[in-house]
Order: structure tokens, then C-alpha cells, then sequence
């Protein structure tokens, strides 16, 4: 099972060393996430002012959730993996076929590497300014608040492997179609706005219209956002939560499979680029 | 051939060349219309279920959301050259050939690669517009309209000027500076929800350090006919705008000193 695994863990790290290089683009990204979190901060601040019994999750909740979403916002899957496109292009996915290896885990280890490393530095950093700086300057009330309780903070750690997969298991759609138009532009493009909405980033799913929120919290994007950042504070707790993983777990699987099926059938079309 | 007729060489040539892929370019029109849209659902959402903030109906929330996204996009279509500046220019060395030539940089940059695709924004933000029109009392007599185009065009003046700011700054770093994001699209964030709602800290940045809301809240609350909660004189108002051509001048003169000190890096 180990030298199974092997190379797919070397892809994964390689991948992730390399991308923990781009200190000045996580920096970057921190400080933009910052402005964005202030900014949903204080507007969410201001709504709730009014009208709190209207509100579906609590102020202090609502502010954890904007930052564990600014936090995690690079593991959200809203753009193929530059690199598989580069391979079809450049005809290097000829090298990636060739390996004795499983071309789909071979690059979902790979797209995993490239999504982990480029999330830790920056939620490292969130947690460092939102949750422990933000408390220490007087903001209390605006701070990211540790999970509600041990039992949240136990089940947020399969809900955040989850959510991970999950992820990786879009991008790797978004990788074969990629692969079949040669153009990432496209997919990104349509991935984008999708991912926003349909994960709980924009707002959480519960604020939307009554009627709607049976089919959004059924939708496997939910498992992106939503249902690992209620777990975490507790909004969904004990059998409900359980729900939520389940969700989550079944909504990998169907798409890893659904992302195998595609992709062999383009790989078994597919014209080589490059010379 | 005088600097306006030449740059509408450049928009000419950027244009037939995006031409010849019209379905794509249509596409990407459409995809950045959609993308910059997906916000007002957040926004919509959060009305459904309070009703009003600060005193603000969803109706005149739209107008500010539509107003700053017609001036990003619009400033975003003619600061592209300034904006892949670092990257494209400079560590490429190519800055070099455009100081070779007898017009002035400003006028090749500006000139370089107009996206059609981004126009997706302006018609985004329009939209907007119009809904905003009929859900809330907006008046559009004359003077509304004219306060419309010139709060615009000031907001084009300051998301350019700090564009500009930025490719300055790339002639010491060497490449194009993500930061400045959060003042150009996290500007837009903060400027499409009226002033009042933020910490007094932030209203401060937002007007006297980068002067948004003098192009964005304020002459809104002018074509709402609106006084400001927040106790500005109603005279003031249709002046505000003005700061972002300041804004713009500031930058200028950076740049300038800037391009003096320009050492090439290409080979």
C-alpha cells in the first residue's frame, strides 16, 4: 500500500514545496483578504444593527464565518490548475501518460499539492491577524472566534479534510474540460461565479430566500463553505453535522467519479499539442 | 497625426483584432458580466432578510453598486498597459522601445491591448442602474445626469491614478504589485454600499486617503437629493468628484519621477 502511494505523495509534496516559494503572492493575498473581511465585517455590522431577530446565524458567528472564509479562500476551486493546462498544451501530458501510474490521482495529488500550500501560509496569517492580533488591539468584538465548544472543534477537522477533497475533485472537472478545449480561460470564467455563490463565500446559504435553501444546502458546492463553517461553530451540531459530512463525503465520491469517467473518455480522443 | 487621432488607431487595432474571434470575445464579455454581477445577489440577500440598513433601500444601494462598477470598468479598459506594467514592461526590458519612440509613453500605454471583454462590467453595471431606477425615487432630470458623468469621470480619474501609482512603483520592484487589488477592486467592494455603514476609521481612509467616496457616496447622495447623514453641506457635494483629479495628478507626478529614474533591465 506504501510504495503504492509513493509516487502520488511525492507529486503532493513536490508541488507543495514548490508553491510555499511565493511568499510575496501570499502576501499579497493576505492583505486583500483583510480589506475584504473589514469590509463584509462592518456591512454585516451594520444590517444586523437594525434587525437581529431577521438574522439566521449570530453577529459573532456571521464574523468567524467571513474570516475561516477569507482564511480558506484559496482552497475554494475557482481555477483549473494552470500547470494541466500548460501540460496539454505544451504536449507534456504525453511524459504524464506514459508514468505506470493513474494519470486522474496522479494529477489530483498534484492539483492537492498546489491548493494546500497556497491556502496554509495565508490562513496561517489570518488566524495570526483576525484571531489572535485583532482581540489583543480592543476589536474583540469583530474577532475569529475559536470553535464553539470540542465537539465542533473535533468534527471541523474531518469537515476541513472534506472540504478539501471536495475541491480538488472540482478542479479536476474543471482540469479535463481544460484538457479538452485547451483553454482554461473558458472554464474559469464559468467556474468562478458558480463557486461564489453556490459555496456559502458570497453570504452564507441561510440568508438567502426560504424556499431556496432546501436545494443550496443539498448542492455539492454547500460542502465547500457552508456546511464546514457551521460546523465549526456549532450551528450544525450532533446528527445534523454528521449530515453535513456525509454530504460532503458523498459529493467527493461522485465527483471523483464523475471526474474519472470524463477523463477517460478524453484521454482516449485526445490529440498531442506541441513537437 | 495628432495624440487623439492615434489613439484611436490603438482602440482600432485592439478591436479588429479581438474581431476575429467574436465568439470568444462574446463569451468572455458575457462570463465578466456575470462574475461582477454575482455580488448584488449577496446584496440582494441581505436585504430580503433586513429590509433597510442605516436608512438605505435596496433600490439606492444599487445605484452606488452600479455607478462604481461603470468607473472601474471603464478605468480598467484604459489602464491596462499601466496595469501589466511591472510584468509586462519593464522585466521584459520592453519599456526601452517605448521610450525610443517620438510619442510619449502615457499615450502607447494607455493605447495598449483594449479588452472589449471588460465592457461586461459597464453593461453590468448599467443594469444596475436601471433596476436602481425602479425600485427607488431617482429623478434623472438634467443635472442628475450630468452629476452621473462627472462623478464617473472622477472615479475613472482616481482608479487610474492609482493604477498609475502602481506601474510607479514596479519601476522598484520589478514587477506589477498585487497589493494596489486592494484599492482598486477592494475599492470597489467598499465604495458600492454608502459611506455611513463603515467605522469611522475607514470612512476616514475612504475620503481623505483614498478619496472614493468623494466620487462615489457623496455626488450619489446628490443625484438622490439626499442631505448626508453624516452632516456634509449639501454645496459640497458636486465638488467632490474633483479629488479624484487630483488623485490622478498626484500619480502623474510620481511617474514621472519614476520613468527619470527608469534603468533598463532587459537584455
Amino acid at each position: 500500500m506504501k510504495a503504492l502511494l509513493r509516487p502520488y505523495v511525492a507529486a503532493f509534496r513536490a508541488r507543495f514545496l514548490l508553491m510555499l516559494q511565493y511568499r510575496v503572492a501570499a502576501l499579497a493575498g493576505f492583505a486583500t483578504q483583510c480589506w475584504w473581511g473589514a469590509v463584509k465585517i462592518m456591512v454585516y455590522a451594520a444590517f444586523y444593527e437594525a434587525a437581529v431577530v431577521a438574522a439566521p446565524i449570530s453577529l459573532p458567528n456571521v464574523i468567524t464565518y467571513t474570516w475561516l472564509g477569507q482564511a480558506f479562500l484559496a482552497l475554494l476551486p475557482w481555477v483549473a490548475d494552470p500547470e494541466v493546462g500548460m501540460a496539454i498544451r505544451t504536449g507534456g501530458v504525453g511524459y504524464d501518460r506514459l508514468r505506470p501510474l493513474d494519470t486522474y490521482s496522479y494529477w489530483y495529488a498534484r492539483t492537492l499539492g498546489w491548493v494546500v500550500a497556497r491556502a496554509l501560509p495565508r490562513a496561517l496569517l489570518m488566524f495570526a491577524a483576525a484571531g489572535i492580533a485583532l482581540p489583543l488591539v480592543g476589536f474583540d468584538a469583530w474577532a475569529w472566534r475559536p470553535p464553539s465548544g470540542t465537539e465542533a472543534a473535533l468534527l471541523f477537522v474531518p469537515a476541513l479534510a472534506l472540504m478539501i477533497m471536495l475541491g480538488v475533485a472540482v478542479l479536476m472537472l474543471a482540469n479535463v474540460v481544460v484538457a479538452a478545449s485547451l483553454n482554461e480561460r473558458g472554464v474559469n470564467a464559468v467556474l468562478m461565479p458558480l463557486v461564489v455563490f453556490f459555496s456559502g463565500s458570497l453570504v452564507p446559504l441561510d440568508f438567502f430566500p426560504d424556499t431556496m435553501r432546501p436545494f443550496l444546502h443539498a448542492q455539492p458546492l454547500a460542502g465547500l463553505v457552508d456546511i464546514p463553517f457551521r460546523i465549526y461553530f456549532a450551528d450544525l451540531r450532533g446528527l445534523a453535522a454528521l449530515e453535513g459530512l456525509a454530504l460532503q463525503a458523498a459529493w467527493t465520491l461522485v465527483l471523483v467519479g464523475l471526474g474519472r469517467f470524463v477523463m477517460g473518455r478524453m484521454m482516449r480522443s485526445l490529440e498531442m499539442q506541441g513537437g | 497625426m495628432n495624440a487623439f487621432r492615434l489613439y484611436g488607431r490603438y482602440v482600432s487595432v485592439s478591436i479588429r483584432a479581438q474581431a476575429q474571434y467574436p465568439a470568444a470575445t462574446l463569451l468572455l464579455t458575457a462570463g465578466h458580466f456575470v462574475a461582477t454581477a454575482i455580488e448584488i445577489l449577496g446584496v440582494y440577500a441581505l436585504f430580503h432578510r433586513f429590509g433597510q440598513v442605516r436608512g438605505w433601500s435596496f433600490g439606492e444601494v444599487a445605484l452606488f453598486y452600479g455607478l462604481i462598477n461603470i468607473t472601474f470598468s471603464i478605468a480598467d479598459i484604459l489602464t491596462r498597459g499601466f496595469d501589466v506594467f511591472g510584468t509586462d514592461f519593464v522585466r521584459t526590458g520592453a519599456f526601452d522601445r517605448l521610450l525610443l519612440r517620438p510619442r510619449t509613453a502615457t499615450l502607447q500605454l494607455i493605447g495598449y491591448d483594449i479588452r472589449l471583454s471588460r465592457l461586461g462590467r459597464t453593461l453590468q453595471g448599467l443594469a444596475m442602474v436601471v433596476l436602481a431606477t425602479g425600485l427607488a425615487p431617482i429623478d434623472w432630470d438634467p443635472p442628475a445626469v450630468a452629476l452621473a458623468v462627472w462623478a464617473v469621470a472622477g472615479g475613472v480619474a482616481l482608479f487610474s491614478g492609482i493604477i498609475v501609482l502602481q506601474a510607479t512603483l514596479s519601476f522598484w520592484t520589478i514587477e506589477s504589485l498585487e497589493v494596489v487589488n486592494v484599492l482598486t477592486y477592494g475599492g470597489v467592494q467598499a465604495a458600492q454600499y454608502p459611506l455611513n455603514i463603515y467605522a469611522g476609521w475607514f470612512r476616514k481612509v475612504l475620503t481623505f486617503g483614498v478619496p472614493l467616496a468623494c466620487v462615489a457616496y457623496y455626488p450619489v447622495l446628490a443625484i438622490l437629493k439626499k442631505p448626508d447623514p453624516l452632516g456634509a453641506p449639501d454645496w459640497i457635494l458636486p465638488f467632490t468628484p474633483l479629488a479624484g483629479f487630483a488623485f490622478l495628478a498626484l500619480s502623474f507626478l510620481a511617474w514621472r519621477a519614476g520613468v527619470a529614474r527608469y534603468a533598463s533591465t532587459g537584455s
